[in-house]
């Protein structure tokens, strides 16, 4: 298939491998993906396998479903139980476990929570039930801020009221800086490749400039990881921190304008608080006050004291501070079937990935 | 979450795109893309199109892997 077939060629992966055997030399690096579509293409990919013992790849907060806090699940479970409320979420929210519940089991008790594949869908699922608020839960990046920002518009040029948002996004620089500023040793980040088709590469400049990081735009393919791994050692080696774009066919300096555009009418920087880091200023967006009535946050319910899972070590897996295999319930207790934390919840999550491609039981 | 599969537009009605991925076809939102034409391969997220593929730079970065293919 175009785009595709043309990136996976192997015998460009090995040089490229044999190329960052070269100029890494026996130097340790470790590099940090912060895109959950990242995450599973290079445990897919058995990229890791290949490179230098001396050259990590570790995951950061890249699963937007994962550094959703308990405290979203709890206020979505407590809306689905709203008799006016019918609540149209992506189907990775589903099974993420809040602090008692989740919206798969309010789901089998009866409330009326839907899976949609896109918030246009859920704006189809408002014009349908007029009777009902229609919520729809906004988790994701600056990938799907867009996407939501424009239901929003459409519901408003539409005059469909009672499409309503709860908006949990989150934006990834300001996360990046907090972990540059953290315990952890990092040389480098690839930095997600969706992400800056809408938000470009300046974004990430302050990376480079404030704390000498390495950073990489880079794609999916096999290809397009080997080189943006082979691109961030040349960086380190060369000590020139920079922000490179490997992903040119889809990333531009300047992002998506449109896309910006739409977003900064809708919503505005707020502070957010993300799964095992905490609250990180700047970090989220939240409704502006001109689209207040489409603000699901408006519509009051009582929503249950907050409990983290017991346990579970997403919160340090989430900042690169331990590897799945660390927890003591991974494999056992936790998994892709009966998932204790949504890093193993999500198809994105760290732990998934390295159950699904990683792990040989011993 | 994310498809990270560029997907082919093969019509478009407003600000509504039919995208072609294999044998099947979707239709998405084009409110993100606003100069997209029919023919361009687009990056779809979540049931929209949020890049149009730059068929240049792709054909630079596959001559530069054909290049490393002929180094040794
Ligand atoms: S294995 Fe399960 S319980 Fe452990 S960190 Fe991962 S998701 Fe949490």
């Amino acid at each position: 298939m175009k785009y595709i077939d043309e990136y996976r060629q192997i015998e460009a992966v090995q040089q490229f491998i044999g190329l960052i055997h070269e100029v890494a030399g026996s130097r340790l690096m470790t590099f940090m993906e912060v895109c959950g579509t990242h995450t599973m293409a290079i445990a897919r990919s058995g990229i890791r396998q290949l490179l230098p013992e001396t050259l990590s790849l570790i995951s950061g907060p890249g699963c937007p479903v994962c550094v959703t806090p308990n405290r979203l699940i709890d206020r979505a479970v407590a809306l689905s139980r709203r008799r006016d409320v019918l609540l149209a979420t992506f189907g990775d929210m589903m099974k993420v476990p809040g602090s008692t519940s989740s919206l798969d089991r309010e789901h089998a008790a009866g409330r009326d929570v839907r899976v949609v594949a896109s918030t246009l869908e859920a704006l189809e699922l408002a014009r349908q039930n007029p009777s009902k608020n229609v919520v729809f839960i906004g988790v994701g990046f600056e990938t799907t801020a867009p996407t939501v920002a424009a239901s929003i518009l459409e519901a408003e040029n539409q005059g469909i009221d009672n499409y309503k948002v709860l908006s949990a996004h989150k934006v990834m620089p300001p996360a990046m800086r907090a972990l540059c500023a953290g315990e952890l040793n990092l040389d480098g980040f690839l930095c997600p490749g969706h992400v800056s088709t809408i938000i470009g590469s300046k974004p990430y400049v302050f990376l480079a400039r404030e704390f000498q990081m390495p950073c990489v735009i880079a794609g999916f393919e096999p290809l397009d990881i080997v080189q943006a791994v082979f691109m961030l050692a040349r960086q380190v080696r060369q000590d020139t921190p920079s922000v490179e774009i490997q992903y040119t066919r889809a990333v531009r300096p300047e992002g998506n304008p449109q896309a910006l555009k739409i977003v900064d009418r809708v919503f505005e920087p707020c502070e957010s608080e993300w799964r095992g880091i905490g609250i990180i200023p700047e970090s989220g967006l939240r409704i502006r006050d001109v689209f207040a009535g489409r603000d699901a946050e408006s519509i009051s319910v009582d929503v249950e004291p907050f409990r983290e899972t017991r346990g579970c070590l997403c919160g340090r897996v989430l900042q690169g501070l331990a590897v799945p295999p660390d927890c003591p319930l991974f494999g056992k207790a936790c998994t892709p079937d009966e998932p204790i934390g949504p890093c193993m919840v999500s198809s994105e999550g760290s732990c998934a990935a390295y159950y699904k491609y990683q792990w040989q039981p011993a | 979450m994310c498809i990270a599969v560029p997907m082919k537009i093969v019509r478009i009605q407003g600000d509504r795109g039919l995208v072609e991925i294999g044998t099947t076809e979707r239709e998405v939102g084009l409110q993100l893309v606003p100069d997209v034409q029919e023919g361009d391969y687009v990056i779809v997220h979540a049931g929209f199109a949020i890049q149009v593929l730059d068929e240049k730079e792709a054909l630079e970065t596959l001559a530069l892997f054909k290049e490393m293919e002929n180094l040794d």
